[in-house]
């Protein structure tokens, strides 16, 4: 079948299964978006580029298939870039197809022409530019087995317009198992896991320690069977908050910098840490040098890059969390741990996550837990950067896979709308909730736009201090409550902005109006804006100062 | 430590930016890269020079393995192997210098490559100690310019790296 360059991109992506695409045509997408026109894929028109870049990780992040997204040469590959580098740093799998200008004009400054492959190799776990028509299907191919397999990733492929214009006889690629320079491994050596499963039935203060890597997986299952198995007690990062159930017993919170204060003392005092899927960020381990230095630590990751990276460790185990941790639930035995969770127990009871809750003003605490009691762990959560992001990790029941949606390694604030739109239309059935700051919802504000013409139900709380509250958090604790450059001002009404959008906006200024405000915004069927006053000046505890030993925690 | 590392990688434009992007980001150090094509067409091998300790190269290698066009990274730092590498030496040399900086080069087994009224240019190859010790003798007389092609390296026996 004589098919043009644009056909065989869609003909391609229905083959890998990819029925919904997030972009924003322009001059050199033109051939594709003509081809798309009439075709079944579903295309969601976001109203900025980086908007479909997000969407597109959050529709990956809920499913766990690679999103898709298009946009045109130039700016439009350019306003992909904060998504791809915030798919990347949290391995998430993304096909972004860019259209370039001509191979006649390239590399001669044309107009709309920016060097793509140059500026996302750093960003990519691969990428490609295509100049055969004939390889074209290929390397669409090639891209979700990339961005899908081993460890996921976001992968890039640029097409000239030339080739999205061309016509070739059209066939469906071969499948492949490896490529030549790449070939994921999920199964390891058998004798790494059994040597950390024979130190983990001997350590006294053992810890278990999960991360995204768990979630990616697909193994919760395993990490709870696990814990239960030897009755250990378990942290989590904050891209591994729905690895376990927040509301486990054995579960001590989220560590590192706004870690409980449970959980950054287990690290600090425990003689085994097991990180699985983990990659010791800074973030979380605080000062390596104090890091779990009573310990030896046991890494479990499908990325050998990882083990050795930030910390080193005393024991390796490469391959797939699924492949690793039934091994070790096998060959583990519960120890004497007993004085172990005791101590645990009195971090516990005398360091708990507490704030005021007897205050005039609304505590921004406080709209989480009015809205984990409405939602009970079941929503999924999708967060932007910042205070709001740290109080949902610690406040809101967590305890289905892939149902908190948050940008932890690169931090990218504006994130959040268009992920909600991304994770809203990966699962229609589900409930969908943005918690997020006034900072954050101002940086991709224009999706409020996508969200009403699509009518997604998806419910956006504005936790509002009229600022940067961490920012401002920072300024206080290390800047002499310097405030530069982290007030808002004029005051933004959020609730007639979400209306001049198409969207219900809901205003609350009194504490009294909070939890009828919830209700009443989960009653509305399509998008809802909630504005909520909180108190501008309350911080995130406890904080461990960027840097310091974990130990080191300001209550 | 300085580390010798032979890298075989796809014989494709922009590979070469790839490597070198990914040591300049994180930050590791490339003392000499050299590149060239393979007895098979599709594969070029890259000899690293990368300055650093044991943990540095771990992660260096590590780190060239996931980028999906390199094929195989061989530390060959503890191996039998023959390094070598050409240097182009523009050496200040009147008339009456010339026997004796010949006399160098022959001790050297160099060669004079190209000369003029005030200078000659030497080019030699061997492994750096050679190189060094031809640096310093030739350095006297005024060294004006130097290009090096950067170390290549191969492992002695019947080995071939490439199967």
């Amino acid at each position: 079948m004589l098919l043009s360059g644009a056909e065989i991109v869609i003909e391609t992506l229905k083959l890998e299964g990819a029925d919904t695409v997030f972009g924003y045509p322009g001059g050199a997408a033109l051939p594709l978006y003509d081809a798309l026109y009439g075709s079944s894929i579903r295309h969601i028109l976001t109203r900025h580029e980086q908007g479909a870049a997000h969407a597109a990780d959050g529709y990956a992040r809920v499913s766990g298939k690679a999103g898709v997204c298009f946009s045109t040469s130039g700016p439009g590959a350019t306003n992909l870039v904060t998504g791809i580098a915030t798919a990347n740093m949290d391995s998430s799998p993304l096909v972004c197809i860019t259209c370039q200008v001509t191979w006649e004009l390239l590399g001669k400054d044309s107009f709309q022409e920016a060097d793509v492959i140059g500026i996302t190799a750093p960003i990519t776990k691969h990428n490609f530019i295509v100049k055969d028509i004939d390889e074209l299907a290929k390397t669409i191919k090639k891209a979700f087995f990339i961005a899908s397999t081993g460890r996921p990733g976001p992968v890039v492929v640029d097409v000239p317009k030339d080739i999205l214009i061309k016509k070739t006889e059209f066939k469906a690629p071969e499948p492949f198992a490896s490529l030549c320079g790449y070939e994921p491994k999920y199964k390891g050596k058998t004798t790494a896991v059994t040597a950390i499963a024979k130190a983990l039935s001997a350590a006294k203060r053992p810890l278990l320690f999960l991360g995204g890597g768990v979630v990616i997986a697909g193994a919760q299952k395993e990490a709870l069977a696990l814990a239960q198995k030897i009755n250990i007690p378990v942290i989590c990062t904050l891209m591994g908050m729905t690895a376990f159930p927040t509301n486990h017993p054995q579960h001590l919170g989220m560590a590192g910098m706004h870690g409980s204060y449970a959980a950054n003392m287990a690290i600090t005092e425990c003689d085994l840490l097991v990180g699985c899927g983990v990659r010791f960020d800074d973030r979380v381990t605080g000062s390596t040098a104090d890091f779990a230095s009573k310990a030896r630590i046991a890494h479990l990751d499908i990325d050998p890059a990882e083990i050795n990276k930030n910390v080193e460790t005393h024991f390796k185990a490469v391959g797939d969390l699924s492949w690793s941790l039934p091994l070790l639930i096998e060959n583990t035995h519960p120890g004497k741990i007993e004085p172990w969770w005791q101590q645990i127990r009195l971090w516990q009871q005398e360091h708990p996550l507490s704030f005021d809750t007897k205050s005039k003003e609304i505590k921004p605490q406080e709209v989480l837990v009015e809205l984990d009691k409405l939602v009970k762990g079941e929503a999924v959560l999708v967060t932007d950067v910042g205070q709001h992001q740290m109080w949902t990790a610690q406040y809101c029941t967590m305890t289905k896979p892939r149902h908190f949606i948050t940008s932890g390694g690169l931090g990218t604030m504006g994130f959040g709308l268009p992920a909600a739109i991304g994770a809203q239309i990966a699962c229609p059935e589900e409930e969908v909730w943005l918690i997020t700051g006034d900072g954050s919802i101002m940086m991709n504000c224009q999706e409020m736009a996508t969200a009403a013409e699509l009518k997604l139900p998806i419910r956006v709380a504005i936790l509002n201090n009229r600022g940067l509250g961490m920012v401002r958090q920072w300024q206080r604790f290390f800047y002499n409550t310097h405030y530069s450059s982290s007030r808002h001002e004029p005051d933004m009404d959020f609730a007639n902005l979400a209306k001049a959008f198409g969207c219900t906006g809901i205003r609350v200024d009194e504490k009294k109006d909070l939890p009828a405000a919830l209700v009443k915004a989960r009653s509305i069927k399509g998008p809802v804006i909630i504005d909520i006053r909180v108190d501008n000046d309350e911080d995130v505890m406890p904080m461990v100062a960027p840097g310091q030993a974990l130990a080191k925690m300001i209550e | 430590m300085r580390h010798v590392l032979s890298v075989l990688v796809e014989n494709r434009a922009g590979v070469l930016a790839r490597v070198a992007g990914m040591f300049s980001r994180r930050g590791y150090n490339i003392e000499s890269l050299a590149v060239g094509t393979t007895d098979k067409k599709d594969i070029s091998r890259m000899t690293i020079v990368v300055e650093g300790d044991d943990r540095v190269v771990e992660q260096v290698i590590k780190q060239l393995h996931k980028l999906i066009e390199v094929l195989k990274v061989s530390n060959i730092t503890n191996e039998e192997y023959v390094g070598r590498e050409l240097v182009l030496f523009k050496v200040m040399a009147d008339p009456t210098q010339r026997a004796e900086i010949m006399q160098i080069v022959d001790i050297f087994r160099a060669h004079i490559v190209d000369l003029n009224k005030k200078t000659l240019m030497v080019e030699a190859t061997g492994d750096d100690k050679k190189l060094r010790a031809i640096e310093e003798a030739l350095s006297p007389f005024g060294i004006i310019e130097v290009v090096r092609t950067g170390k290549i390296a191969m492992v002695r026996g019947q080995k071939s790296h490439l199967e």
